[in-house]
């Protein structure tokens, strides 16, 4: 096939399931796993006469989540029911919002590898409730669970603004990290907490004239790598078949494909959009919500600085690299730890090393965050300030963080029941070097001679030094010692 | 008048509505249905270009709850009237489209 030039143009309809304790319109418990059928009522089976009640967490949670992606909040939305026939929705409609939705015309900034940002564009945030599960069994019929049924479900539609199957993974892990942040979702993908379905396209130019490809939707998509590998997938495949047929995209042709994470391939599903017809009218059920400007202050309040700001602070604020930045800011809990201990007046640097390559260690080991390993940030300062001073060295600062999680006692404590401290009093170190270079003559005339003993003789020196001082002396400061003496 | 409504347009919200029409039944549901249109049909006469759309009956809003957690029926209450079940799932015609979530 011959090399055509082309542009991917990608848009992203994101589902995330809420963190609130009940559903969405009744109070039945969200509990991942668990008997099947053991958390409804007759709201969420959709027994007739029932009452649906819109819970006040799922619409703050909400309506925080579109704050934090810049939307604008509609001070007036209502519940609209869309039809549709599945088990798994037993009312056989979803309550959903449809021309009025809570959040509008907003954006999120995603990190790029080069650690530049882009801002893409949100279209449209609502609330709307999630169907039961169908399990496909063998045999002829399907099984359904309907705990699932009502649990509150944030939509989130972007414009097709991404151009590559990274920036399409980066904005699902930003997202991601955003929920969490706020914590309105425990954005779990492995228990279906977001789901992704990318619209996917090609701009071909072909012989000076640019021609689209049909646009497919794939469905479904539930870890970071099936998101990025499908968009990838699409290119070649649209590419391909653009070779083949020369199809472009016309009312009617968009498709719809499944994702086989085994083979890593899409699979077509549906040839032709349906007309969908939903039929969507208000809920009779369900009174509209008004937002005033004191509720939605209240709500501001909960805001917190996002992830990508703080990633952005970092680098310009503390000089941390961009890839430091990203690990620290993986989550808000070590986020803030970090933080905390470098406003207390440690380097940021040192800091960074001592959680990136000891904390997250041990954290890792314990199997919780760096937060909860039991010391403070303000010891974490401590310990970061005592190796910088040259009180301890850094292999002893390691050491000393083991310690600290294990015995909870302060780093200057443990330091001298250790015996980890170092002698850095240049005067009282000078007089050890004194003492060294007169018992070794021999090595002194070696260490000045410029040869090839040098650097041995030197060596030799400062071990000397170590020696006597029971290893306690700071290198580094017996070492300008020995340079100056033996100049 | 109202345009009557043809037996396609019938038989299309017949299936939206998983309901099996004869072709008698498609024949005689499109002239009643037509009936009703037409009846209802009688509202455009009234000027409503400076009506906001009402999205609900009552002059309320903002009914909440607060996020707690009530008793759910017990797994055999709640399976009590489904014409078949397996262990304590729904059983249901195998559902060759799964579209859940959407």
């Amino acid at each position: 096939m011959s090399e055509l030039e082309y542009k991917l143009v990608v848009g992203l309809e994101i589902h995330v399931h809420l963190a609130t304790r009940t559903k969405l319109f009744c109070g039945c418990e969200l509990v991942y796993g668990g008997e099947a059928n053991s958390r409804v009522c007759p709201v969420c089976i959709g027994m007739p006469g029932v009452l649906p009640v819109m819970n006040a967490q799922a619409y703050e949670f909400a309506v925080l989540t579109a704050l934090a992606l810049n939307c604008k909040i509609a001070n007036f939305t209502k519940w609209d029911r869309k039809s549709y026939y599945y088990p798994d929705l037993p009312k056989n409609y979803q309550i959903s919002q449809y021309d009025l939705p809570l959040g509008e015309a907003g954006y999120i900034e995603i990190p790029l590898e080069t650690g530049r940002t882009k801002k893409i564009r949100i279209i449209r945030v609502h609330l709307e409730e999630d169907a039961g599960k169908n399990t496909h069994t063998l045999g002829n019929f399907s099984a359904v669970d309907l705990n699932r049924a009502g649990t509150p479900l944030l939509e989130i539609v972007t414009e097709p603004d991404m151009n590559s199957p990274e920036e399409v993974r980066a904005l699902a892990v930003e997202l991601q990290r955003i929920v969490r942040y706020l914590g309105v979702s425990d954005a779990d993908m492995q228990k279906g907490h977001m789901r992704f379905e990318p619209n996917i396209n090609l701009t071909i130019t072909k012989a000076g004239s640019e021609h689209k490809t049909p646009i497919v939707e794939v469905k479904n998509l539930n870890s970071f790598r099936a998101v990025e590998k499908s968009v990838a997938f699409e290119v070649q495949r649209q590419l391909d078949e653009f070779a083949e047929t020369g199809l472009t995209m016309a009312s009617g042709n968009k498709s719809t494909r499944g994702w086989d994470d085994e083979n890593e391939v899409t699979i077509l599903q549906r040839e032709k959009e349906e007309a969908h017809d939903y039929r969507y009218f208000p809920d009779p059920d369900l009174v509209p919500v008004e937002i005033d400007a004191e509720w939605l202050d209240e709500i501001k309040l909960r805001l917190c600085e996002l992830p990508i700001e703080m990633q952005k602070r970092f680098v310009t604020e503390y000089k941390l690299s961009d890839y430091d930045a990203g690990v620290l800011t993986g989550d808000r809990f070590t986020a803030e730890f970090f933080d905390t201990a470098v406003k207390a007046g440690a380097d940021a640097k040192r800091v960074c090393n001592l959680l990136t390559q000891t904390g997250m260690k041990l954290a890792n080991e314990a199997g919780c965050n760096v937060a909860d390993l039991g010391i403070s940030a303000e010891d974490l300062s401590k310990l970061a300030k005592m190796t910088d001073a040259g009180d301890i060295s850094a292999t002893a600062s390691a050491a000393i963080f083991e310690e600290m999680v294990k015995t909870k006692k302060a780093p200057d404590v443990i330091a001298s029941e250790l015996n980890l401290l170092q002698k850095s009093d240049a005067g009282e170190l000078e007089a050890v070097v004194d003492e060294v270079l007169a018992a070794n003559p021999d090595a002194v005339a070696d260490a000045t001679s410029g040869g090839k003993k040098t650097k041995k003789a030197r060596g030799f020196l400062l071990g000397q030094v170590m020696q006597k001082t029971k290893g306690q002396a700071n290198p580094k400061i017996v070492s300008q010692i020995l340079d100056k003496k033996l100049s | 008048m109202a345009k009557k409504l043809d037996e396609s347009q019938v038989r299309h919200v017949a299936k939206l509505a998983r309901l099996d029409l004869t072709d008698d039944e498609v024949a005689r549901f499109s002239g009643q249905l037509s009936a009703i249109l037409g009846y209802v049909e009688k509202l455009n006469e009234l000027d409503t270009d400076s009506v906001e759309p009402l999205a609900h009956c009552l002059p309320i809003h903002n009914i909440f709850r607060e996020d707690v957690v009530t008793e759910s029926l017990d797994t055999e209450s709640a399976l009590k009237n489904a014409p078949q079940r397996i262990d304590s799932f729904f059983k249901v015609p195998k559902i060759l489209e799964d579209d859940s979530g959407e």
